[in-house]
This record gives C-alpha cells, sequence and structure tokens, in this order.
C-alpha cells in the first residue's frame, strides 16, 4: 500500500505526464490503423524533421506565455532572418569568402531576430503597449521589411549542402538507427538541435533567476515589483530572447528547404499556440510546461501525415486537429496543473504522516522550557 | 550596555503630490524592538507614510534614518529598502500565487550557483528551516513544495513574515495585513507578530482594527490629515479609551468643519 503511494507520488510529481501518454496513444493509433507507415522508422524521420521549426518556435513561445505576455509577431521574424541569411550568403561571399560569409550571415541573422525582438520587448515593458498589440503590429511591420528588402521574390541558397553550416544543423546523420540491407536512415541533426535547446531551455525555466521572474511577472507582475525583480528589464530581455528563438528556427527552416522566401512561416503562428497549449501551459501566465510544449509540437505536427497515412479522407484533418486540441485543453482544466498538484500533495499528506511535524518541532518547544 | 539605535527615526518628512499636501511635518521615532501601531482613518496618510519608508515615492522633504543610518532618498529604492532591513508584509501582493512556497522565500534574492542557475537544495532547506523555526508553522500537511494559493490567508502573512525575519529585517512593516481574514486567521497573523517581538525585531503595524493593534502594539502613532496627532504608550491607555479618542477626535474635527 505505502509503495503505491509512493509510485503514485511519484508518477503526479513528473511533468507533462498526460501530454505524454496523449502523444504515446496517439502513435499507437496510427500503428493500428496504418502500420504500413507508422511500423516503420522513415516517418519518424520526416517527422522529426518537420517538427524542429515550429517545436523551436513553441519553446520560446511557452517563456512568453508564462510571462502572462503573447507574440504575434515570430512568424515574420522567421521570414525575416531567412532572408538575412539568404542575402548574406549570396552578398558577403566576395569580402569575406564563401565560409565566413555563411558564418557571418548566421549571426546577423540572429541579430536580426534579437533586433527585432528587442524592439518588441521595449514597447511592451517600456511604453507599456499591451503585448498583442505590439506584436501584431510588429508582425505586420517585419514581413513588410522582408518583402521590400527581398523584392518580393525567393532567394536560393546555391551550393548551400557542401557548407560547413548546413552540415552542422540539417545534416541527416547516418549510422545511429541500424538498417536492414535497405536504403540508409539518417537521422536530422536539427532534431537534436532542438532537443539540446529543449533541456536547455528547461533548466533557465526552471531552475534559473531568470525562469523564475518569469513566473512571478505570470503570477503577478506587482508581487514581482515589491519582491525586487526588475520587471521592465526581465520582460525586455524575455521579447530579445524569443526573438533569437524565432530567428533560430527561421535559420533551421531556411537551411531545409536551401531557400528563403519571403512569406515564410506564414501559417505557423496557430500551430506553434496550439502546441504550447496542448502542452498545458496556462494562458493565465505564472505557469510553463517546456516538456509539455515540447511533446505538444510532436502532438500537433503529427496529427496530419498520421490522418492521411490512415487513408481517411484529407478533409478530417483539421476536424480532428480541432477535437485534439480542443481535447487537450478540456483535459488540462480538468485535470489541470492545480488538480495534479492538489492529487499529488494529498498523497504526499498520506506517505508523510504529520508525526513528522510535529516531532521536527519539538526540540524548539523543549528548548523555550529550559531557559 | 550600549542602547541600540532606533530602528527607524523620521525627522520632518513633508510630501506634496503637486498642490496636494499628503504629509506635514512627520516626526516619529520606533525603538529598535518596539511594536507600533499605526492607526487612522482612510485618506490619514499612513499607506503615503508607509510608501515612502519602503521606497516606493520618495519623500518631498525632511530626513530620516534606518537603524541609525542617514538614509539618501535620491537613490532610495524598494531594492534598498532591503538591503537597510526594511521589509514589507502587504495585505495581497506579498506572495506568487501559483509558486511554490520555497520559490517565494528567495524570489528577488536566490541563492544561486555561478551564471545564476537555483541552488534548489540548499533554498528548499532553508525555507522548510524557516517554517519549523522562525514562525513556527503548524500548517497540516503544507510543505516547501506547497502552491501558496492553497494556504489559508493567514498562513500567507505568516509566511511573507517569517521571510522577513529571515532576511535579518530591522524592520518590518505590516500594512493592514488582517484585511479580509476571519477570526481565527487573525489570531494567526496575531501570533507571527508576537513572534516579531520575541525575535527582537522592530514593526510598524498599520489597521483600521483596534483590537487587533491594541493587542500587538507596544505604542500607537495617530494619524489625521496627513498630520501625527498622538503618540500614547499601551501602558497609558486601555482599548475603550483608545477607540473613544479616535471616535471623538474625528467627531471633533467634524464639528469643526461644521462651525
Amino acid at each position: 500500500m505505502k509503495r503505491a503511494r509512493s509510485v503514485f507520488s511519484f508518477l503526479g510529481k513528473i511533468e507533462a505526464l498526460p501530454v505524454f501518454a496523449v502523444m504515446l496513444i496517439m502513435y499507437g493509433t496510427f500503428m493500428v490503423f496504418a502500420p504500413d507507415v507508422f511500423m516503420k522508422y522513415r516517418i519518424y524521420m520526416s517527422i522529426l524533421q518537420t517538427v524542429t521549426p515550429p517545436l523551436i518556435l513553441a519553446l520560446g513561445l511557452t517563456f512568453v506565455i508564462t510571462a502572462g505576455e503573447i507574440d504575434l509577431s515570430f512568424p515574420a521574424i522567421v521570414a525575416l532572418s531567412g532572408f538575412v541569411f539568404a542575402w548574406g550568403y549570396q552578398n558577403l561571399d566576395q569580402e569575406l569568402g564563401q565560409t565566413w560569409a555563411t558564418w557571418a550571415s548566421f549571426a546577423l541573422a540572429l541579430g536580426a531576430g534579437a533586433l527585432a525582438g528587442f524592439i518588441n520587448g521595449f514597447l511592451i515593458a517600456k511604453i507599456g503597449v499591451p503585448s498583442i498589440m505590439a506584436t501584431l503590429a510588429a508582425q505586420f511591420f517585419w514581413y513588410g521589411v522582408t518583402i521590400v528588402l527581398a523584392g518580393g521574390r525567393s532567394w536560393r541558397l546555391k551550393g548551400i549542402q557542401e557548407d560547413p553550416v548546413w552540415e552542422l544543423f540539417v545534416r541527416r546523420i547516418y549510422g545511429i538507427i541500424p538498417q536492414q540491407g535497405r536504403a540508409p536512415i539518417g537521422v536530422p541533426t536539427q532534431a537534436l538541435w532542438a532537443l539540446g535547446l529543449a533541456i536547455f531551455l528547461w533548466f533557465i525555466l526552471n531552475r534559473h533567476k531568470f525562469g523564475e521572474a518569469i513566473m512571478f511577472i505570470g503570477d503577478n507582475p506587482n508581487v514581482a515589483q515589491v519582491m525586487g525583480v526588475n520587471v521592465v528589464a526581465t520582460k525586455i530581455r524575455l521579447f530579445t530572447m524569443m526573438g533569437v528563438i524565432a530567428a533560430f528556427a527561421g535559420l533551421i527552416l531556411t537551411l531545409q528547404v536551401t531557400v528563403s522566401y519571403p512569406t515564410q512561416g506564414e501559417g505557423m503562428l496557430l500551430l506553434v499556440m496550439a502546441a504550447v497549449f496542448i502542452g498545458g501551459t496556462s494562458i493565465a501566465g505564472g505557469y510553463g510546461a517546456i516538456i509539455g510544449t515540447f511533446f505538444g509540437a510532436f502532438i500537433i505536427i503529427s496529427l496530419e501525415p498520421g490522418i492521411v497515412a490512415t487513408k481517411v479522407s484529407g478533409y478530417w484533418v483539421q476536424l480532428i486537429e480541432g477535437l485534439v486540441l480542443g481535447a487537450s485543453v478540456v483535459l488540462h482544466v480538468l485535470i489541470g496543473e492545480q488538480n495534479i498538484a492538489n492529487f499529488s500533495d494529498r498523497i504526499r499528506r498520506w506517505s508523510t504522516p504529520t508525526r513528522l511535524v510535529k516531532t521536527a518541532s519539538q526540540p524548539e518547544n523543549l528548548r523555550k522550557e529550559q531557559t | 550596555m550600549v542602547e541600540k539605535p532606533a530602528a527607524l527615526r523620521m525627522v520632518n518628512i513633508e510630501k506634496y503630490f503637486g498642490l496636494v499636501h499628503a504629509l506635514r511635518n512627520i516626526n516619529i521615532e520606533v525603538g529598535s524592538n518596539e511594536i507600533v501601531g499605526l492607526i487612522g482613518d482612510n485618506g490619514a496618510g499612513k499607506s503615503t507614510l508607509v510608501k515612502i519608508l519602503t521606497g516606493v515615492y520618495p519623500p518631498s522633504s525632511g530626513e530620516f534614518y534606518i537603524a541609525g543610518r542617514k538614509v539618501n532618498p535620491r537613490t532610495y529604492s524598494v531594492k534598498r529598502a532591503h538591503q537597510y532591513g526594511i521589509e514589507t508584509v502587504y495585505q495581497d501582493k506579498s506572495l506568487g500565487e501559483k509558486q511554490a512556497l520555497w520559490r517565494n522565500f528567495f524570489i528577488g534574492r536566490q541563492i544561486t550557483y555561478p551564471f545564476g542557475f537555483i541552488n534548489v537544495k540548499k533554498e528548499k532547506e532553508i525555507a522548510q528551516e524557516i517554517m519549523l523555526n522562525t514562525i513556527g508553522f503548524r500548517g497540516r500537511g503544507i510543505t516547501v513544495n506547497s502552491k501558496v494559493n492553497k494556504l489559508s490567508g493567514g498562513e500567507r502573512q505568516g509566511v511573507a513574515i517569517g521571510r522577513a525575519m529571515h532576511f535579518e529585517a530591522e524592520l518590518i512593516v505590516l500594512d493592514e495585513p488582517t484585511v479580509a481574514l476571519s477570526l481565527k486567521e487573525v489570531r494567526k497573523v496575531l501570533n507571527f507578530v508576537h513572534k516579531i517581538k520575541e525575535g527582537g525585531k522592530a514593526c510598524v503595524y498599520i489597521t483600521h482594527d483596534m483590537q487587533d493593534v491594541y493587542e500587538v502594539s507596544d505604542r500607537f502613532i495617530i494619524m489625521d490629515r496627513g498630520e501625527v496627532v498622538a503618540s500614547i504608550t499601551k501602558a497609558d491607555i486601555s482599548l475603550k479609551a483608545l477607540d473613544e479618542f479616535l471616535l471623538g477626535y474625528s467627531q471633533g474635527l467634524k464639528d469643526k468643519e461644521l462651525s
């Protein structure tokens, strides 16, 4: 009995367990109904490649939503960074040589993201513009800038596949997964970058001063202010970070398709927001689930190929996506973060009796009597 | 034995908001282990005084000393107030609702490893220690991992007071800590205030409730329309007399207005 309790208590503490369970059920269903596709490695490798840019964006957006803010401008930053990279790749090679030109363009693109993010942060934290309006304006503005600068056309990255930057970020790694006498299967490198970034950002949110400040600001900015958190500086840093992350996602996307087009990233906004909400991050702010977002992105990205593979008509895709998003949000509200906390607290209360509290306070009482 | 300097001394503090003269010539002193009840009607200037004290507003003129050290009003801020040893417990904005208790103890001054990563183990240990020993927390089933929104109103004030005491506050300011609490919870808060006295710290207790403030305070400072009108030690006045004094005072002013 006691053992069962500690098992429950342990399960209650695991972050994002429900989302993980939903993801397993989803893949299980696809395996049953479309075994010829979902019982093979290939589809998963292709999902790993597709999921990376929205996953990276969703990780960043988790921070923004945890702080009680919203960012609508990241799809435009994806397009902007892709263009900046493509422009640099084509134009800087004469001065710098091709290798350095690629790296310089990469840094320039991240810098452009940081600048766009910083402007968002400045408008929101310093001027006091609500984030939904500031970033909506920024979304139009940066798409506009990209289209004007790109001359409305797409920019191809000729020969990028021979470049070390390409090899470092989006090359496929062969030999990890064994192949039984068939065409080799490569793991996309970008998925490893996304995994690394997710782990890093989990530590930043849950184990770093910056993440703690974000959570308190999302909870109640007045409390954060009174307790000595610099709310303005933290918010500016937050949006700048989101800009850099969006730029990184844009770079991965551009390198993947080896072309930058000025409408890149369109259609990602709602997809990425859905991934964050499926993951269990609260729109009310104060709590962010990085691990939940991670699985949430896999769920939202896998639905379409999964549904198509089960030979249900493609017309059903959006309907089912809507159902999954709706159901998971309802699930989070019902079993919710709060209820999970209550549940695991209750179990902890069963397994750690009040006796423990009393004995711990006894020495203090004894000391008082002696004096 | 050398007397410890007064926890707080305010000399000729004035505060204007535009044309409004919010505080007139405030001179008060709070001893190093004294609980002072700050009493007054709405608009008497209590909260303005507290906000000057805790670094939210600068005073228009005058000076004040914390534990004998003169405060420079130009560089004074909420963070500075913490460094000087002033901790404020607000009625409703002291704790982050959805955050774990251990995070609430250390927000703004975390114990960190290099690069700003939080030393969670140590923070939890110290939070546990504060809850058991500093404030003698007896909330059943509440651990350092519990979220604040699971705590009752009185327990929340206890956590905030415990935090203030742990950080070696010389002066703890309680800004209407018992508003909207049930009687049982008010009792808990008053017990925490007694702990402040036992811990050898000073406290300014701001409230509307005569009964609460009479029980815990050593001395009462009564404010009206931006002025300190009286300072009475507990030995000199009974609860009833204090009540009547206040009532009479506001009545008297009303009469003056009418005539």
